[in-house]
């Protein structure tokens, strides 16, 4: 039964230049291993595939718990330059949320 | 144990005024530090001091601090921000007037030295793609990164308001710690601990809720009266953060976590000018309602470099709009969009046009869609063309269209490089009231 990962965990997306970092926290400690097992950088950069041009990088963090993905090349550059309408890439957060986990 | 409590007055430039005055009014702080210099910001400040010599600094400057300065004042909460942007020292005068007015004594303290556009290797390359800077376009702006080393001589100085222009943000607040609690900035525990202490309260109200909301999933109290963090810091770092009672928000593991990991591209090594932090082993502990203890920041020394945000001038963007709405209002504005993309495909541009909007399946009547186009040029004809080719959408596109906007701008983009430290050298001058005169 494929779950929601905005059912599961949280996310912000910050910025800096061209590279865009996700945080994905999970609501309950126990689903972090699901996330671990499933949420892969691969997986996180299909989703974003019409914005992320680059390498997906995956951090995990267990004493949080949480995973930090860092996106580098986003697709429409930089916050001056980008012809997006959210320039800053923040909306990608929720962009994220809306993967299905198997 | 005793601690000192450091306030969030601001978290951007476009930050709301009332929670800092509360803070300072009621909090009992030591400082409040007002983070004002998005990555972007600096470079459109020094747009506008190319313009006009007397501008640069933050446009709000004045206003907030007409704001939050007599309540900081009477209460000795020192001041610290980086709304110098691109002219700190017109900032520091600006400052240094308004104290006078309010017939206060205090010393206002300007940081310079971030500066370095006289002496960089247009050369170099930039970290985003490893291009020359110089093949960007022309470069008008480069702010180095300064560090706490850069802020603390104004405070041992005496300052009791803090005017800077870049400096990294966690320093802001890392610098101010290092002199109340009387610790070294060369010891990288204390200096990961403060800037992690730095790096929770940059953003202000982004800890106590904001930016958190998602109604029904993460729900936030009293939203529209949010109230901005503090922390309570001891000697040794450990700090436990919390904010007013009565003021809006939440302040929990959930909100701390969040914002714990924004904007950091390296969770086991971040490099700030002061330190390279390690937050593997940050744990986040609730201690009583809106209160959270973060400990386990690890540090090890600081970079041999510093990082330079070089603005260039990048052109001129146009983004033009209009609207379609009511029955088959998609099929309409994917029709305009169509249109578009045809018109303009022989121009020197690559447009990029997106139709916006909601069309509730089973409600076609409340339909409203925008087709947006947004090109990037030097070259201000084509861009004109650009925004022309919408407003002639009125009648030669698809029916019903309104609402025609056309906004172009000059654009400076931002790109990034390292310079050895030794390259950049910090100052820092102290404007006393005595000395008051008016502004140059």
């Amino acid at each position: 039964m494929p779950v929601r990962l905005h059912e599961l965990a949280h996310c912000r997306a910050g910025d800096k230049g061209n590279v865009a970092t996700l945080s994905v926290i999970p609501y309950a400690p126990a689903d972090y291993p699901l996330l671990v097992r499933e949420l892969t950088a691969d997986r996180v950069r299909t989703q974003l595939a019409r914005y992320v041009d680059g390498d997906v990088l995956r951090y995990e963090l267990p004493l949080l718990p949480a995973l930090q993905f860092v996106c580098t090349g986003i697709r429409d550059g930089g916050v001056t330059t980008s012809l997006a309408l959210d320039t800053h890439g923040k909306s990608l957060s929720s962009r994220l949320l809306a993967l299905e986990l198997p | 144990m005793r601690t000192v409590r450091i306030g969030a007055g601001a978290g951007f430039a476009g930050d709301r005024l009332e929670p800092a005055v509360e803070l300072a009014e009621r909090a009992g702080l030591a400082d409040v530090v007002l983070e004002c210099l998005a990555e972007r910001t600096i470079a459109l400040g020094q747009q506008r001091r190319l313009a006009d010599p007397a501008a640069g600094h933050d446009p709000r400057l004045l206003a907030r601090f007409e704001r939050l300065l007599p309540a900081a004042l009477a209460r000795d909460v020192r001041v610290i921000t980086n709304m110098g942007a691109a002219n700190p020292l017109r900032a520091g005068r600006v400052t240094r007037d308004l104290v006078a007015r309010l017939g206060s004594s205090a010393r206002v303290g300007v940081v310079t030295g971030d500066d370095v556009l006289d002496r960089l290797d247009l050369d170099t390359p930039a970290l985003e793609d490893g291009l020359p800077l110089r093949a960007h376009g022309e470069v008008v702006a480069a702010n180095a990164y300064l560090g706490a080393d850069a802020v603390l001589p104004a405070l041992e100085a005496g300052a009791q308001v803090v005017v800077t222009g870049r400096v990294a943000d966690p320093s802001l607040f890392l610098a101010p710690l290092a002199h109340r609690l009387g610790r070294d900035l060369a010891d990288p525990g204390f200096a990961a601990a403060g800037t992690l202490v730095g790096h929770l309260l940059e953003c202000a109200g982004q800890l106590t809720g904001g930016y958190f909301a998602d109604p029904g999933v993460k729900d936030v109290p009293g939203l529209a009266d949010l109230g901005f963090p503090y922390a309570d810091v001891a000697a040794d770092g450990t700090a436990e953060y919390g904010k007013l009672p009565g003021t809006g928000g939440r302040l929990d593991r959930a909100t701390v976590r969040e914002q714990l990991l924004y904007e950091i591209t390296d969770p086991t090594g971040y490099r700030t000018p002061d330190v390279v932090l390690d937050l593997r082993g940050v744990t986040v502990t609730q201690v009583g309602p809106d209160r959270v203890r973060v400990t386990g920041a690890r540090g090890r020394p600081r970079p041999g470099t510093l990082k330079v945000s070089v603005g260039y001038r990048a052109g001129h963007k146009v983004e033009a709009e209009i609207s379609y709405s009511g029955p088959c209002a998609d099929r309409r504005a994917a029709l305009a969009a169509d249109v578009l993309a045809a018109r303009l495909a022989g121009l020197p541009v690559r447009p990029r046009i997106d139709v916006l909007g909601v069309v509730p399946p089973d409600a076609d009547e409340h339909a409203e869609c925008r087709v947006r186009v947004a090109a990037l040029s030097a070259d201000a004809g084509v861009l004109d063309t650009v925004g022309h080719e919408v407003e002639a959408l009125y009648t030669n596109g698809p029916a019903g269209g309104g609402g025609v906007r056309v906004f172009t701008g000059e654009v400076v983009g931002v790109v990034s490089t390292l310079v050895p430290r030794s390259t950049v050298t910090p100052a820092v001058t102290i404007l006393g009231v005595g000395d008051a005169r008016p502004a140059a």
